[in-house]
Parts: structure tokens; C-alpha cells; sequence
């Protein structure tokens, strides 16, 4: 660190501000955890003594289980299915050149650029124009449209170091194209390809918007939570509950980093010449 | 040639919309060569080569392989195999998987299949290194497993494309020893694709020298250097000096002309030779000039002095004005004797053999569209 | 798919005597990006459509009546209770865009120059908490902003302040706050990936030129890193706009925006015309006001030079 301030004399102030910046983030992430081992029903400080009874009220909530059965579900079908679609999208942005290339990406990507909201409204009308009830089904289809873009972008980044001529050296050497993917696509890229599976199922794990609109009467975990917040009593089992949910998507999402990573790493190596 | 053709490639031509990659080539590889396709980028010899493995589809054309149509045989089908200029080693596999690969697909007896990995390892002088990643190999050594892997399906005619380039100079040098060894030994095809003529020359049995998108000759090493058909191929090659001469007389197999100070001579007259308003241009490598020194004495002489020089170790290169040249001439001269010595304004002789003169055909204008 | 159904697409002009369209390049990538563009289509392009259609139409009790009107339209755009919404969800979207970015930008050049060796590790940083759950962080803010929260504790422990300030929560400032804080990595990432993209060299050429540091980044680092900017402006500004959560958690009564007033329409008011009226000048207004900062940033940065 005295390197880097040395480095950065012309302008000592930057170290501290990321540090400010870095606390600013990591401030409300870091309060629920403190807060839920607190032993007083309300959040404020000074704290009250450590207890872990708010977890322990988790496990007999039934309501609560259910809506973490619901959540588990649809994050496992919505990480599988825009993970599928990502594959796809992304092999075909990055392996091919068409025409229509750049207005079809744009459509896939849009989620990313849209109100949420918007999105939400619009799945909403067409579900029940459609006549359809409402269910786990259609969160399910509407979560997977706003996670195909996050899919898509981790998958690039790992499709991109990927060398076309290892196909064709596969080809050169008798298999087909089957084989060839199943034999040197796929194992390259399956880093990438696990990594996109966490960072979905966590951001469905996480979503709520959608989930609040088309999950009708399943909710899945944070409409769970969007229903306990009316009630100040049960503050202290819904922070507890939410240091689950963040401790679970903090491990996967370093999973997904460490699994990138080391797809990055070996792509790059293996194809750098001496 | 009598040889058996391995490949015949028969006016193929492979547009890019309107861009011309290849323009009509046709050229035969005979079995067992070792043949080179040697060109400046974009000249289509790679192009050429992946249409030989199969990437690449001429537009038109046929190209026989072994005397089977190939044109539409899709490259897994192909009795050839490639090594790839950044080698395309599997990352996700070990030396030996890597080998191995393609041998996956003729279901061979898990024994038969360990002994032909193993042969080709050793034949790359890889052996004991099966288990190693790609990531833990060396640039040599990557090139090494990328030669066995095809090397190991026993190709009839083994494609590299520019396999040496990535490599530093004193590597590449041991290696293309290595190759051309490797070739005598397996005895199959080799075709090569290079933009370093040295390699070329060191390598072939045949070249054929590529611009825009056609062939400028084929030949021996030996008669392409020194017996280059056009300026360009000429150029392409090496040093020389390049001269324009007048046309005094023709007959059936020689021409007969004056190249200023060095005075008439007479060259082959290569075939379909027209002179433009009886100006030709002929051409002599510098290391055909020689320096004479006190006495020594030679049938012809000419006088000059040192403009320029660089040294280059083993030689000195030099600049030679001599009155009534347009341009200096460029000589190369081993240290030996002191040449390095010389200042710069030194009045020299140097001595030339007519013989050694090339009469050289204008290049065809390039037009890729 | 087969290449049958982009039959229009399907003529090639270049002169292929073999291989056929469905061996090309072309025809492959089609097929290969299909299923993910068909399903975008569905379930994203076709509702999109449909809400544009009912924004024509009128509620009529249970029954939709499908006669064009632009009653709608005029509803949303004169009442002054939806326009007072627009107008406040424009601006916090605004706020919230120009605070990110301007808060972030100096992250993300933190990162891409001084980043060292662990520049990999700084962005997981910054991005981590990004991807936790939204909602549980909007919740956290309303702990940290409340009447007994962490920040007036805070404070008044520090002799800061005497009593608990009131003006921290419900009000748009906690909304934007917490959305400053909901985008930050949005915006940090693509500024970062732009910076990234910038030739040191350029930067030493300007130096070596004359320029002082600040210079040099006004004049080469900033225009380059243009592009990153703009995409952070409208990754942030355009959802922004649409936010249901954190007003209705943090935002109290003068916090309310636009997002409320759709989502009342598709549940007790039940006016789905309405609603998709709103939802669509939603749409226009965001676009437009994003249009606009684009156009601003280009030019200010063409000023500098």
C-alpha cells in the first residue's frame, strides 16, 4: 500500500475515497449480518447482545420454507434455461458473422437497458391475455428473459478466448461436428459455462420485481420478505433469513469468479505461442 | 515430372464477394515432396493451403487429393492433416490425449493406440513428456506435439501452416533441420506455407513462389533463387541488382544484350520473352560480385568505389558507384580479407561473371477484383 | 431451424458455386442464435407490442374496449398527479445517473491504473454487493437512514449532531442514495472496460507533448473513455426510471414515482390501458431525456479539446 500511495502523490486523496467508496458499498451488506445476530427486535445500535434465536424462528417457519423451496426451483430451471439460451446467443455472436447479428444481440440484450418494471407489466399482460394462471411457470419464463443477457456476457468473455482453429484442428484430425463439441467446445468453455449457471440462479435467487408480479400465489424468497416487511415484529427473522440469502450468493458468485478466471487463464495460455 | 501426383490442384480460383483470394491456380505436389507455397501476406497461400485441409471452399475448381475429387469432402474426411500456426493444442488435455485425439475415432485396441502415441512422441522426441499440459509446454515443444498429433494419423500428405514463425530464430533454425529430417524419415507429403524464403529454401524439394492471389513460379530452391522468372519472384528471394539492358539480338533459345558497363551478354531467353521498345530488365545477385584486391586479376572487371557498407559479422554489404550505372551496386563480400576494412570513398575493381546474369520478365499487373 | 424460415434473408450476393446457404457462415449463426432471439421475441418483443397496443385502448369495467383512442395518453400526460410523477422520476433518474457516474468514475480509473496485478480482484469487490439481493439492500438502507438508524446514532455519538435528523428517510434523497448505491457497479464496469481499452501510450504522448496530468486526462483519457461513460449513463438513467422498490421502502410520500402509479393500475385500480399508457411515455420520456444527456456528454468532451 505505501507503493501505491507513493505512487498516487499527485493525488492523495484517491486511497482514501476508494476506501470511503468501498465502506459506502459494503455498509448495508455488512449491517444485516450484524443485525440479525443482534438479541433485540429493533436495529439500532449500540447492540444488545449476540444471540442466533432469530435463525432458529427460521426453521419452523413453514411459509418461509415454502417460498425457499419456490425460490430454489426456479433458480435451478431459470439458471439451466438462460444458461442453454446463452450458450447459443453467445456461440452464435461469437463464432459466426450474419447479417441481422447486431439487432438480434440488441433485442437479447435489451432486459438490461429496460425498466424492470416495464418488462414486468408487459409479461404480466400477456400471460393473462393468454388466459395462463399465474405460477412458478411464469416467473420461471420471465426471470429467464432478464437473465439471458447476464448468461450472454459471461458466456462471451468465455467464448471469446476460445481459439476457432482448436476446432479445426479437430475437424482436421477425422471427428465430426458433434464430436467436435462435445469433445473440445464444451470441456474448453465449461468454466465459462458453470460460471454462467451461478451468477443466473443467483440473480433469480435475488429477483424481485418480476417474481412480484407473475409469481401469483407461490412467492418465491424476497416476495416472501416484501410480504414480512409490513411487519415490524418480524424484522429480526427476515434479517437473518436475508444473511442466509447474501452469504449464499457471495459463495456462489466467488465460485463463478474463480471458475472464470481459471477458464480465462487456461484459454489464453494454452494459445499464446513459446 | 514422373513422380505420382499426391495433389493436383486444377485452376482454382476462391473469391471473397468480389476480392479475388485465388486466381485460377493449378499446380501438382508429387508424392513424398516436401513443397513450399511461398508468398508475402495476402498472397493466398494460406487460403490455398486450407483448401487443401478442407476450410476453405474454392469458389472454382477441383482439387484432387491422391486422385479423389476433394472439393466437397468436408475436412474430417480429408487424408490430410494440419498443423496449425499456433499449434491449437487442446488446453483441456495432456500431451498424449492431444496426440490421441483423432486416433479416438478409429477405435483402435487400447494397446495398438497407447503404441502409436508413444511412436510419435518419439519420433518428435516428446517422450516422457505425455502427461504434461499445454500450458506447461514450450513453444518448441508445443510445435512438437502438434506435429505428432497429425503425424500419428498417418496423413498422406501432412499441411503446415507457417508452424515455425512463432518460434525465436535459433529455435526455428533447429527446427527446420528437425522437419526436414522428420520428412525424409516418414515420407509422406509435406506442404508447406511460408513468407520466410530462407525456410523455403532450406526445406523444399519444390516452390512455389504466390502473389496476388497467383502462382509466380514454381521451381527447385536452387533454380528459383538463382534463375527467377520475374522481377517480383526475383525480389522476393533475396538481394539484386537490378539493371535495364538493351536488346542487340535474339535467336531461338538466347538473348544477346547490352548491359552497359558490364558490356554484351548473353542469357537464356525464357520462354514467351517480348522485349518493350528493345529494353529488358536483367538482374545479378550481390554475392555473384567479388571483390579483387592488388593484383589479383579476373577476365572481367569493372571499376567502383565504396558509397555505403554494413556491417553484418560473418560479411560486410556494400555499396558500389560506378560511372555510368543509374543506381549503385549492391555486393556482399565475407569478411575474410578485410573487406570490413574499407572506408567509405575507397576506389575498388570487382570482378563478375557474365553467366551469372538472369533475364528477368515483367510481373503480370495485380488486380484482385 | 431450417433455412427456410429466413427464406428472405436467404439470397447471397457473393458468387457461390458450391456449398450451399445452409453450409454458410450466414446460415449457421442464424440457426445458431434462433432459439435465444425466438425466445426474446416471445417474451419480450411481442409483450412489449401488446402493451403498446393497449395503451390504444379503453378499459370498459372487466371488458376491453379495442377502439383506437389517445385518451390515454392525454390522461397521462395532463393529469397533474401522473405528470408531477414523470417529472419526479425524470429527475431522480437524472440525479441518480449523474451521482453514479460521477462517483464511480473515479473507481473505475482507480482500478484500470492502479489496480496493479489484482485488478481482477477490485472489480469482483465492487461488483459483489451488487449482486446481492436488491430488496434486502434497500432494506438496509432504511436501517441506516431510519430516526433510530445507524447514521443518526452515528452522528449524534460523534457529537455531530444534537437530535436524531428526520430528513434522512422518506424523501427522494434516501431514494436516490440508495439507488447511487443499487448501480454502482453498472456503472463502474463499463467506465472500466473503456479505460482498459485506452493505448498508455497516448497517454505518455500527451505528457511527453507538454501536458500537465489533469491535462492529459481531460484531453485524452476522458474522450476515450466517452464511450463507457455514455453506456454507464443509460445502463443506470433507464431502469432507473422505472424503480418500484425503493421508493415504496425509503422514498415516503414526496419519494413516490412513476413505477407506483403503474403497478396501482395493473392491481387495485385495474386500468391496464392506463397502465400501459404510463408504462409507454414512461418509456419515451427516459428515452428522450437519455437522448439528450448522450448528446450533452458528446458535446461537452468535443468542448475540451
Amino acid at each position: 500500500m505505501s507503493l501505491l500511495t507513493r505512487r498516487l502523490a499527485f493525488l492523495p486523496w484517491l486511497p482514501a475515497y476508494v476506501a470511503v467508496y468501498f465502506l459506502f458499498l459494503y455498509l448495508p451488506i455488512l449491517l444485516i449480518p450484524i443485525f440479525s445476530f443482534n438479541n433485540a427486535a429493533t436495529t439500532t445500535f449500540p447492540l444488545a447482545g449476540f444471540t442466533t434465536k432469530w435463525y432458529g424462528t427460521l426453521a419452523g417457519n413453514g411459509a418461509m420454507l415454502e417460498a425457499a423451496r419456490n425460490s430454489l426451483v426456479v433458480g435451478v430451471c431459470v439458471a439451466l434455461l438462460s444458461t442453454t439460451l446463452g450458450i447459443c446467443a453467445a456461440r452464435a455472436i461469437t463464432r459466426y458473422r450474419f447479417r441481422g447479428q447486431r439487432a438480434a444481440a440488441g433485442l437479447i440484450m435489451a432486459p438490461l437497458f429496460l425498466p424492470e418494471i416495464i418488462v414486468a407489466v408487459s409479461l404480466l399482460m400477456i400471460v393473462l391475455a393468454l388466459g395462463l394462471q399465474l405460477s412458478l411457470l411464469t416467473v420461471i419464463l420471465g426471470q429467464t428473459v432478464f437473465c439471458v443477457p447476464y448468461a450472454m456476457s459471461v458466456l462471451v468473455s468465455g467464448f471469446e478466448g476460445f481459439d476457432r482453429s482448436l476446432e479445426e484442428a479437430s475437424y482436421d484430425l477425422g471427428e465430426t461436428a458433434l464430436g467436435t463439441f462435445r469433445r473440445v467446445t464444451l470441456p474448453v468453455v465449461a468454466p465459462a459455462i458453470v460460471s454462467s449457471l451461478l451468477v443466473t440462479f443467483t440473480i433469480s435467487l435475488d429477483e424481485f420485481i418480476l417474481a412480484f408480479f407473475l409469481s401469483g400465489t407461490e412467492p418465491t424468497l424476497p416476495v416472501y420478505i416484501w410480504g414480512q416487511l409490513r411487519f415490524a415484529a418480524k424484522l429480526p427473522g427476515v434479517l437473518a433469513l436475508g444473511t442466509i440469502m447474501i452469504a449464499a450468493s457471495i459463495l456462489m458468485l466467488t465460485l463463478a469468479e474463480i471458475l472464470r478466471r481459471r477458464a480465462e487463464s487456461r484459454t489464453r495460455i494454452a494459445l499464446t505461442p513459446t | 515430372m514422373a513422380d505420382r501426383a499426391m495433389i493436383e490442384i486444377q485452376s482454382v480460383s476462391k473469391y471473397y464477394g468480389i476480392y479475388k483470394a485465388l486466381d485460377a491456380v493449378s499446380l501438382s505436389i508429387s508424392e513424398g515432396e516436401f513443397f513450399s507455397l511461398l508468398g508475402p501476406s495476402g498472397c493466398g497461400k494460406t487460403t490455398l493451403l486450407r483448401s487443401i485441409a478442407g476450410f476453405e471452399t474454392p469458389t472454382e475448381g477441383e482439387i484432387l487429393i491422391d486422385g479423389v475429387p476433394s472439393v466437397d469432402l468436408p475436412p474430417n474426411r480429408r487424408p490430410t492433416n494440419m498443423v496449425f500456426q499456433n499449434y491449437a493444442i487442446f488446453p483441456h488435455l495432456d500431451v498424449s490425449e492431444n496426440v490421441a485425439y483423432g486416433l479416438k475415432r478409429l477405435r483402435l485396441s487400447a494397446e495398438e493406440e497407447r503404441k502409436r502415441v508413444a511412436d510419435a512422441l518419439d519420433q518428435v522426441r516428446l517422450s516422457g513428456l505425455g502427461k504434461r499440459k499445454a500450458h506447461e509446454l514450450s513453444g518448441g515443444q508445443r510445435q512438437r506435439v502438434a506435429l505428432a498429433r497429425a503425424l500419428v494419423m498417418r496423413p498422406k500428405v501432412l499441411l503446415l501452416d507457417e508452424p515455425l514463425s512463432a518460434l525465436d530464430k535459433k529455435l526455428r533454425e533447429e527446427m527446420q533441420v528437425e522437419l526436414r529430417m522428420l520428412q525424409k524419415a516418414v515420407g509422406i507429403t509435406f506442404v508447406l506455407v511460408t513468407h520466410d524464403q530462407y525456410e523455403a529454401l532450406a526445406l523444399s524439394d519444390r516452390i512455389a513462389v504466390m502473389f496476388g492471389g497467383r502462382i509466380a513460379q514454381i521451381a527447385t530452391p536452387k533454380e528459383i533463387y538463382q534463375r527467377p522468372r520475374t522481377k517480383k519472384v526475383a525480389d522476393f528471394l533475396g538481394g539484386m541488382n537490378f539493371l535495364t539492358a538493351k536488346v542487340l539480338g535474339e535467336r531461338d533459345d538466347a538473348v544477346s544484350v547490352d548491359a552497359a558497363r558490364f558490356g554484351a551478354v548473353n542469357l537464356d531467353k525464357p520462354q514467351g520473352f517480348a522485349a518493350a521498345n528493345g529494353e529488358v530488365t536483367i538482374g545479378i545477385r550481390p554475392e555473384r560480385l567479388r571483390l579483387l584486391w592488388d593484383d589479383d586479376r579476373a577476365p572481367h572487371e569493372l571499376a567502383g568505389r565504396i558509397e555505403n557498407r554494413a556491417y553484418f559479422g560473418e560479411v560486410t554489404h556494400l555499396m558500389i558507384g560506378v560511372d555510368g550505372l543509374e543506381q549503385p551496386l549492391s555486393m556482399v563480400e565475407t569478411n575474410n580479407y578485410g573487406a570490413d576494412d574499407l572506408p567509405i570513398g575507397a576506389e575498388i575493381r570487382l570482378a563478375y561473371d557474365p553467366d551469372a546474369f538472369v533475364l528477368l520478365a515483367e510481373d503480370p499487373p495485380v488486380s484482385r477484383v | 431451424m431450417t433455412a427456410a424460415a429466413f427464406g428472405d434473408i436467404a439470397e447471397t450476393p457473393a458468387p457461390f458455386r458450391r456449398g450451399s446457404w445452409m453450409r454458410s457462415e450466414e446460415a449457421r449463426g442464424l440457426a445458431m442464435i434462433s432459439p435465444t432471439f425466438l425466445y426474446a421475441l416471445a417474451l419480450l418483443f411481442l409483450p412489449v407490442l401488446i402493451v403498446l397496443a393497449y395503451s390504444f385502448w379503453t378499459q370498459d369495467y372487466l371488458d376491453i374496449d379495442r377502439t383506437f383512442t389517445l385518451e390515454n395518453y392525454r390522461q397521462a400526460l395532463t393529469e397533474p398527479i401522473y405528470r408531477d410523477l414523470f417529472v419526479r422520476s425524470l429527475w431522480i433518474a437524472l440525479a441518480v445517473s449523474i451521482a453514479t457516474v460521477v462517483f464511480s468514475y473515479p473507481i473505475a480509473w482507480f482500478i484500470s491504473f492502479h489496480g496493479g496485478v489484482h485488478r481482477n480482484l477490485w472489480l469482483f469487490l465492487v461488483t459483489v454487493p451488487c449482486w446481492t439481493s436488491y430488496l434486502l439492500r434497500v432494506m438496509s438502507w432504511k436501517v441506516i437512514l431510519g430516526y433510530g438508524g445507524v447514521m443518526n446514532t452515528g452522528l449524534m455519538s460523534l457529537g455531530v449532531i444534537e437530535e436524531p435528523l428526520t430528513s434522512l428517510l422518506y424523501n427522494s434523497n434516501a431514494v436516490v442514495i440508495t439507488l447511487v448505491h443499487s448501480w454502482a457497479a453498472f456503472a463502474i464496469l463499463p467506465i472500466y472496460v473503456s479505460l482498459q481499452k485506452i493505448d498508455r501510450t497516448l497517454i505518455e504522448a500527451a505528457r511527453d507533448l507538454g501536458d500537465s496530468r489533469a491535462r492529459a486526462f481531460l484531453r485524452v483519457t476522458l474522450p476515450l473513455s466517452l464511450p463507457g461513460v455514455i453506456s454507464a449513463f443509460l445502463i443506470v438513467m433507464i431502469p432507473t426510471v422505472g424503480d418500484f422498490v425503493t421508493p415504496r421502502l425509503v422514498g415516503g410520500k414526496d419519494g413516490v414515482m412513476i413505477a407506483t402509479a403503474i403497478q396501482a393500475q395493473f392491481g387495485k385500480a385495474a386500468n391496464w390501458p392506463l397502465g400501459a399508457a404510463l408504462s409507454v411515455t414512461t418509456m419515451v420520456l427516459v428515452s428522450l431525456a437519455a437522448a439528450c444527456v448522450v448528446f450533452a456528454l458528446r458535446f461537452a468532451v468535443r468542448r475540451i479539446r
